[in-house]
């Protein structure tokens, strides 16, 4: 349960670095082989040569290693390159309101202004393209920011040739960056894959069974199934393949646990006011699925009126507040003339959600709604190419854990929180010390859907906005209060995680029906040994 | 006096009712709830037990029914049948039947249909589909509504009688099964003065047949039924005999009037 | 044992007669008068009569298991809709050639998702016995499983009505997928016929009908006489107090079990009859809240009483054809009210408003 957590995050920290760091000072240019007669001239050469010759022109000026040339190759690449009608002069133009501004592309000086009609696009076709995005690859490998230069070498492993082994050979002891290291010994363990005899493409193939990148499996499978190739080397491809396949999978594994342990934190949010309510007041809610759905649309409200960047901060409290409200109006107009009547507890408040549910329907729409999602969590940390983390699930783990740790804080450190302690675990004894058992039950019943409401806000990031919302989870939260016993936050804490993570587990391997069948009947025979839970409470107030 | 004295020695057929329970003892927790606790009971014997709260007598009843294992001790039941080695469930087939403190009829179930409920018979489920009361179950229902004095209300939902009724529906529930020893825990609390007398015959009337263990606090109650008496004390026997015996018994009254 | 009587359970005397009334009259009514007159009952309110009598069928079997013993089974509508599936298999086979693919064997769907055979679990479905047998068979095995897991361990109270939810609720996901083999999520229509009676035959719907009228009392009945014979005593025991009720001797958990096994079956024949009448079943049968609404009605109506639950049923399915004809908005609404008046303010039902209380303190 937990372990698997630990597990999944002592991976991710071994495994190569996550791709954000500063950029380094560059350490050496890019080697220079012979300088061709006029790299400029073969610029301006671009925009009559055909498409053969620009491809030799192309070699030309990036073999020159002008400062410029990566520039020039990139604009040819993604069309600014163009031929001004006017003088047939080569010129970089780039978009400038409705016009272009023109500069040129060896010395960057301004050219002024043109329009559409001024100018005219240096033809390229996909031979060409590929050529210039290894030669602008090429070109990249000493660029200052590490990043670009492990792209670069990324680049590089689809086209490897000799002349590109070679600079990446040469680059190799001049690298200082680890990361980078790395990816050019790939690129050069692919190379040698290709070429070279025998005894060194089974110690590249060897080399390459660590990787995961997907154009090493591509190659590798190949190679393995290529019928020219020597038995041993096939069969020494065949095992890399193997192994690099099973890394893969570990990470895979590694993914689906993430996503486990973030279907587990939303459980989390959802469940643990449900253990809340039923723990101290021995009340089944079956509305509680429509408080995570009020939590989802006031997002969604929040969104309209403020800029999505600050809607979460806005929407978290708001959320809250909204879905707490409810909550302790439901318990004063309907709930409490329902006491010590679980099964009718549940009824009536499986009312109340049919009515919740069509009020969102008629209010908003039956349509599902989408919530976006602010710039600072969107995108993902990317641990290496078979395992990238998401950064808006990240983001709702460690909140999740946030609200518990600050929900055992309230618990036990504020006045109020002793005495939805003390109600839980003995009412009457509770109740003669003064305490007002009710109005610590509506309050209760408030923070319980307060949580709820804000495990809304968090479930709006990962999925679309509905009025069904709620319903979808609430099965899944129940289930969770079930295993997990209401005695004991922790209970509710492993036992979301644990459901998180097995649910997703399971999925891949038998599908995500059968994944909560297997689970359901887990859980079934789990109470027959324990039917009160992970951890029961131990007091007078569960029994219904 | 020792317990050899108090009854005349029964034939064979009754040798069924008779307890020993040696030498045991429970703790929860580290708390000693029997200690070293040793009593026999003869067979047909009316005893009661008494004791201040906490003493045991609860504890006790809990391990003669199976409800409780003992951490040492042994308890057989007539010659043979040793009750730490069967279930609750085994130790009701055997004959031992208990009669709880607070009043549990089926309220909704009329008196007719509780005591239908407790006879002796097939409890199995295909059984009670087709079951249709003999001549022989009739007059034994007859009989223990006389016994229990509710025979005018035998149609009357069980909810709805008076909390001692209720108390006599249960003994008349308990007698039914037939059983060779009858625990029964406090049956007089809640009941009016004349209930309690009622409840003296009824318990009066019971012993003999079967082996009866009252637990009491009411002395007067205790008074008017017990030939013999057993004082617990913390978990253990403090003192055993007749009434006269105890009350003049100098650690009795230290016990009881010394906290 | 017998019928019940006026004087001694006037409910359940009306009860039967109003279906011996209405199996013979709405038959009539439909088939010997001309369609204009303004006695007859169109084809459509004998099948919706039909259905009401299917479900209140159903209402029944939910109130032996609830109202008697006290389990609240939130999932009832499974076993319901496994029933359907049953029937509705037998009736996709007996489509034969007429299928839109004019397959004789493959059922239209399967041929549409290119399978080649058919699947072992829909062998011997062709003959009407067979179907009979799994009609009974398949809600009753699972309730013998689902039962004998959760009772064995003492699941009770909220905690098993929430299993059983979870129960219907991962039905539905299976069903849902089309590779299982039942439907996917169009589930088996375009029946042809039933026995060689073509299911658009007015005489057919009303022989439905009629079976179904039968079913109901045939069901009333036979609750009846479980829960008036020392079973059923011992149900009430269990429901009320099931500790005392073990301590007794009773084995609890065989008598919940069998109880519930029971309440499956008649409520998988109840979606039998169901499906031949609507002339569809799908997954949607499965749905979590289809088993709630089941327990409104026997709620509504009055447990614990058996012809306050077919009272109910009616009367609730009653309103919700009313209601979502005219403002289906406002169906979901009143359906909630409903839960929220019944459990606050009508404890009793319905039945519980005229009858004399025999009060309990």
């Amino acid at each position: 349960m937990l372990f698997l957590a630990l597990v999944v995050f002592l991976c991710a920290l071994r495994a190569p670095q996550i791709a954000a760091a500063e950029p380094e000072p560059a350490v050496v240019a890019p080697d220079s082989p012979a300088v061709p007669a006029d790299p400029a001239a073969a610029v301006q050469a671009l925009a009559s040569g055909g498409l053969s010759a620009n491809a030799q022109l192309v070699r030309q000026i990036s073999d020159a290693g002008a400062p410029w040339a990566r520039s020039v190759l990139q604009g040819l690449l993604d069309g600014t390159l163009q031929t001004r009608r006017a003088d047939g002069r080569v010129v970089l133009a780039n978009v400038s309101g409705d016009a272009f501004e023109l500069t040129d592309p060896v010395t960057g000086e301004a050219l002024g202004q043109a329009s559409h009609a001024d100018l005219k696009r240096i033809p390229i076709n996909n031979t060409l393209r590929t050529q210039l995005n290894g030669l602008i690859a090429r070109l990249s490998l000493a660029d200052p920011d590490p990043r670009q230069r492990r792209a670069a070498v990324r680049a590089l492993f689809e086209t490897l040739d000799a002349g590109s082994a070679d600079l990446l050979r040469k680059r190799r002891p001049l690298e200082n960056d680890s990361g980078v290291r790395a990816a050019i010994d790939i690129a050069l363990a692919l190379s040698d894959l290709a070429t070279g005899e025998d005894s060194v493409r089974i110690a590249a193939a060897r080399k390459l069974a660590t990787s995961v990148e997907p154009v090493v499996r591509v190659r590798l499978g190949a190679v393995a199934d290529d019928a020219t190739q020597v038995q041993e080397v096939r069969d020494e491809a065949r095992r890399a393949l193997a192994r690099s396949e099973a890394r893969v999978s570990l990470y895979r594994g590694a993914e689906m646990a993430f996503f486990g342990l973030s279907l587990g934190s939303v459980l989390l949010l959802a469940a643990i006011g449900l253990a809340i309510t039923f723990g101290v007041m021995g009340v089944i809610n079956m509305a509680h699925g429509e408080f995570l759905m009020l939590g989802a649309y006031t997002a969604f409200v929040v969104q309209q009126w403020v800029p999505v960047d600050w809607s979460l901060p806005v929407a978290i409290p708001l959320a809250f507040v909204v879905a707490g409200a409810a909550g302790v109006l439901l318990e004063r107009c309907l709930i409490r003339f329902l006491y010590g009547r679980p099964l009718e507890t549940l009824l009536a408040t499986f009312g109340v959600s049919l009515i919740l549910q069509q009020l969102v329907r008629s209010v908003f729409s039956p349509l599902n709604r989408q919530v976006a999602t602010p710039s600072w969590m969107s995108g993902s940390v990317e641990i290496n190419p078979a395992l990238s983390l998401t950064l808006n699930r990240l983001y709702i783990v460690v909140f999740s854990v946030m609200v518990f740790v600050a929900l055992q804080a309230v618990l036990r450190f504020t006045r109020f929180g002793l005495e939805l302690r003390a109600v839980s675990q003995n009412r009457a004894m509770a109740r003669a010390l003064g305490v007002r058992s009710a109005r610590v039950d509506a309050l209760t019943f408030g923070l319980g859907a307060g949580i709820a409401g804000v495990g809304g806000v968090a479930l709006s990031q990962l999925t679309n906005v509905g009025p069904n919302l709620g319903q979808a989870y609430i099965v899944d939260a129940f289930l969770v209060v079930v295993f997990g016993g209401v005695g004991n936050l922790w209970g509710t804490f492993t036992a979301a995680l644990t459901l998180g993570v097995a649910n997703k587990l399971m999925e891949p391997v038998v599908g995500a029906v059968l994944a909560k069948i297997l689970v359901l009947v887990f859980i079934i025979l789990f109470i027959q040994r324990r039917p009160r839970g992970l951890f029961p409470q131990r007091g007078r107030a569960v029994e219904a | 006096m020792s317990i050899d004295d108090a009854e005349a020695p029964l034939s064979r057929d009754h040798h069924r009712g008779a307890l020993f329970v040696e030498a045991v003892s429970v703790s929860f927790d580290g708390f000693k709830a029997l200690n070293d606790l040793t009593l026999y009971m003869d067979p047909g014997e009316l005893r009661c037990l008494i004791g201040p709260n906490g003493a045991g007598k609860t504890t006790l009843m809990d391990v003669i029914t199976g409800k409780t294992r003992p951490d040492a001790g042994e308890v057989f039941f007539g010659d043979r049948i040793d009750l730490l080695q069967l279930s609750e469930a085994q130790i009701a087939e055997v004959g031992i039947g208990r009669k709880f403190q607070k009043p549990t009829v089926f309220e909704q179930l009329s008196v007719r249909e509780n005591l239908a409920l407790a006879l002796k018979q097939d409890r199995r489920v295909r059984a009670t589909l087709r079951a249709r009361l003999t001549g022989s179950e009739r007059d034994r229902m007859d009989e223990a509504a006389v016994l229990i004095g509710l025979a005018e209300n035998q149609q009357r939902l069980a909810g709805t009688l008076s909390h001692g009724q209720k108390q006599w529906l249960e003994i008349g529930m308990l007698l039914l099964q037939e059983p060779h020893l009858m625990l029964i825990d406090e049956p007089v609390a809640g009941m009016t003065r004349g209930e309690i007398e009622r409840t003296a015959e009824l318990l009066q009337a019971l012993a003999g047949e079967r082996s009866v263990l009252v637990v009491e606090h009411d002395m007067e109650f205790v008074r008017s039924i017990a030939r013999h008496v057993t004082v617990l004390h913390q978990g253990h026997v403090l003192a055993e005999g007749s009434m006269a015996q105890i009350q003049s018994d100098p650690r009795v009254i230290e016990v009881y009037l010394g906290e | 044992m017998g019928l019940p009587t006026w004087r001694q359970e006037p409910g359940g005397f009306a009860l039967l007669v109003v279906l011996a009334i209405v199996a013979v009259l709405v038959p009539l009514l439909n088939l010997a008068l001309p369609v204009d007159s303004a006695l007859h009952v169109p084809n459509y309110t004998v099948t919706l009569l039909g259905k009401y009598l299917c479900y209140a069928l159903a209402a029944v079997a939910l109130d032996l298991v609830w109202g008697y013993c006290g389990i609240l089974s939130l999932g009832h509508g499974a076993f319901f809709a496994l029933g359907g599936y049953a029937m509705g298999m037998y009736l996709m086979r007996q489509i034969g050639e007429r299928g839109v693919y004019g397959n004789a064997l493959l059922p239209d769907f399967m041929v549409f998702l290119n399978w080649q055979e058919l699947p072992w679990y829909w062998q011997g479905f062709n003959h009407f016995p067979f179907a009979l047998l799994m009609v009974v068979l398949v809600p009753g095995a699972l309730a013998f499983a689902f039962g004998y897991l959760a009772f064995r361990s003492r699941v009770s109270g909220v905690y098993l009505s929430i299993i059983t939810q979870a129960l219907t609720f991962a039905l539905m996901l299976a069903f849902f997928r089309n590779d299982m083999g039942f439907g996917g999520n169009n589930g088996l229509t375009d029946f042809k016929e039933l026995l060689g009676f073509d299911l658009q035959a007015p005489t057919t719907r009303a022989g439905l009908f009629v079976a179904s009228a039968l079913a109901l009392a045939g069901g009333y009945l036979l609750a009846r006489a479980v829960v008036r014979s020392r079973a059923g005593h011992v149900l009430i025991a269990v429901r009320d107090a099931e500790s005392r009720s073990r301590f007794l001797g009773y084995r609890v958990e065989h008598y919940k079990l069998a109880v519930f096994v029971l309440s499956a079956v008649l409520t998988g024949i109840a979606g039998a009859l169901y499906v031949p009448q609507v002339g569809i079943i799908n997954p949607g049968e499965f749905a979590p809240l289809n088993s709630i609404e089941m327990v409104v009605w026997v709620a509504l109506g009055g447990r614990g009483t058996l012809y306050g639950a077919a009272l109910g049923a009616g009367v609730v399915n009653y309103l919700k054809t009313v209601l979502t004809g005219a403002l289906p908005e406002v169906w979901l609404f009143f359906l909630g009210g409903l839960f929220m008046l019944v459990t606050v303010a009508l404890p009793l039902g319905l039945v519980g408003l005229r009858a004399r209380r025999r009060s309990v303190a």
